[in-house]
């Protein structure tokens, strides 16, 4: 038994992606929830399924719930940092697929930029990193960067390209928060904050509320003429702190997105956008050779001459992501609504020609946690 | 406005283990008696092999540089004079690696593979942190 192709994104929704104005992190959750569903074409008296992450709130299922007012049957808080949400779609269709609920919803919100230098962070810090001065998350990224460069030769020029690629996504949007081109100069000249990484190699910090609703395959046909089916879904971990991790230029990403293609019977040159999440340009590089874009090592090589850029060989990152276009401190919701975007069809001047497949991948915290979700428009491979 | 007190820790179990021995100036880490593994940072069980038999060894305290940043920013406005300040991981000889900060070495002269010993900082009565600094080439003759 699989959960391949059994469920659908019916409807999905996103919002104040840059700054809010006078919204809590739930309200934020709140609005995203009842736009995706007007989108679906049904309302929260349909929803008995309810999916959530947060930094803001320790039980964010029952903040939310009791924010909506409703009473689901079956809830989720997993917590895997950023990639919380897309290894929810996987706990959705599953709990679909075994009747726990018929109409699940997974969202997030938050105000991060709203609340710049007053967020205080829910989670605990190792006693082992938290007297050095580690600066959580970045300085973990400074490390694994440092390393990269030594282990494989990556240069601060080959990072500052992606950035560099990732803003010309950007300004394919009509919502890109800096909507002028960026130069490998520009990025270099940002400022160290830790090094190697410079300011513009790290992401925005935005608000921004979305979510996504799921519904059985079956139904969905019912619902609308476009459904965005969850083909594959795979979920890796091998640590928590920085100072734990294994190997700083290798991650469980391979792992996750393994089992993701080989539930959904595809594999990686089948896949016609990727959506992987980039809170810093060492991070991209690194998931992306784990992810097998390109050989270990080679990320560096492999985001040179706008190879990722509009028109490169691979449609990453479509929309600018967390380094151009939002990043509330758990991008992962927001790499699902542009995968859904380009599946739909909805992408306009950003729109891959024909995309009918796509790959979204997580991480959570410092490269520790691993979600990939497999998307498709139609429900078998 | 008051100077910025250090940021509490408050280490439990096997952390403050660890850090009453730091206090007592002496690098610890675990060795399995089931399958001979070096443990860190100290458990009770091994990662290994699922033991519940781990026995505490001091570390010499002399290892390499995995990696390393240097911050331009501070985590807490503690640290603030600080800035810019290396963190290290180091890869000790027994095995394991620790996290701490280095000293005695500008930003731009640490290198991967760089050989550091530990030095112990009593930076409050109840607190001693671990730092590292590099080990001079007469030092490693």
């Amino acid at each position: 038994m699989s959960i391949r192709g059994t469920s659908a994104i019916v409807g999905a929704a996103q919002l104040d992606t840059f700054k809010t104005d006078g919204k809590s992190p739930v309200g934020l959750m709140a609005v995203a929830v009842n736009r995706a569903l007007a989108d679906a074409g049904l309302t929260l008296a349909d929803v008995d399924g309810l999916f959530t992450a947060s930094s803001y709130y320790a039980f964010p299922t029952l903040t939310l719930a009791e924010y909506l007012g409703i009473h689901p049957r079956h809830m989720d808080s997993t917590a895997l940092g950023g990639c919380s949400f897309i290894a929810q779609l996987g706990h959705a269709a599953a709990a679909i697929q075994a009747g726990l609920c018929d109409v699940a919803v997974v969202a997030y919100g938050s105000t991060q930029r709203t609340d710049a230098g007053k967020l205080v962070s829910m989670a605990e810090s190792s006693p082992y990193e938290q007297p050095y001065g580690l600066i959580h998350p970045i300085g973990a990224f400074g490390m694994v960067a440092q390393r990269h460069m030594a282990q494989y030769g990556t240069t601060s020029e080959q990072l500052a390209q992606y950035a560099v690629s990732a803003r010309e996504w950007a300004l394919l949007t009509d919502t890109a928060p800096y909507p002028t081109p960026l130069t490998v100069d520009e990025v270099l000249n940002s400022g160290v904050i830790t090094s190697p990484l410079h300011k513009l190699d790290c992401c925005l910090v935005t608000d921004g509320g979305a979510a996504v609703v799921l519904v059985s395959a079956e139904r969905a046909r019912d619902l609308r003429d476009n459904p965005v089916y969850l083909l594959g879904s795979g979920e890796a971990v091998n640590h928590r702190n920085v100072s734990q991790m294994p190997d700083l230029t290798a991650t469980e990403a391979a792992r996750s997105s393994q089992r993701a293609l080989q539930m959904a019977g595809v594999t990686l040159d089948q896949i016609d956008t990727a959506h992987v999440y980039d809170a810093f340009t060492i991070s991209l590089l690194v998931l992306l050779e784990d992810l097998g874009f390109c050989a270990k090592g080679e990320g560096g090589a492999f985001v040179e001459n706008g190879n990722l850029a509009p028109g490169g060989s691979l449609a990453l990152n479509t929309n600018g992501a967390g380094l151009a276009q939002v990043h509330p401190g758990m991008l992962g919701m927001f790499l699902i609504i542009e995968a859904v975007q380009q599946l739909r069809g909805d992408a306009g001047r950003r729109q891959v020609p024909d995309a009918r497949l796509s790959l979204v991948h997580g991480m959570g915290l410092t490269l520790a946690a691993h979600a990939t979700a497999v998307l498709s428009t139609q429900p078998e491979p | 406005m008051s100077a910025p007190t250090r940021p509490p820790i408050t280490p439990r179990g096997e952390e403050k283990v660890f850090f009453d021995r730091l206090r007592e100036h002496k690098l610890v880490f675990q060795r399995c008696a089931g399958c001979s593994h070096a443990v860190f940072p100290l458990r009770t069980v091994c990662p290994h092999c699922f033991g519940e038999s781990l026995d505490l060894e001091r570390a010499a305290g002399t290892g390499t540089v995995y990696s390393f940043t240097a911050q331009a920013r501070a985590s807490h406005p503690f640290f603030a004079a600080d800035v810019p300040y290396t963190l290290v991981l180091v890869d000790l000889d027994e095995g394991v690696r620790v996290f701490a900060n280095l000293v005695d070495c500008p930003p731009d002269d640490v290198s991967v593979g760089m050989p550091v010993e530990a030095v112990f900082d009593d930076v409050e009565p109840e607190l001693t942190l671990l730092r590292f600094r590099p080990v001079s080439i007469e030092e490693q003759s």
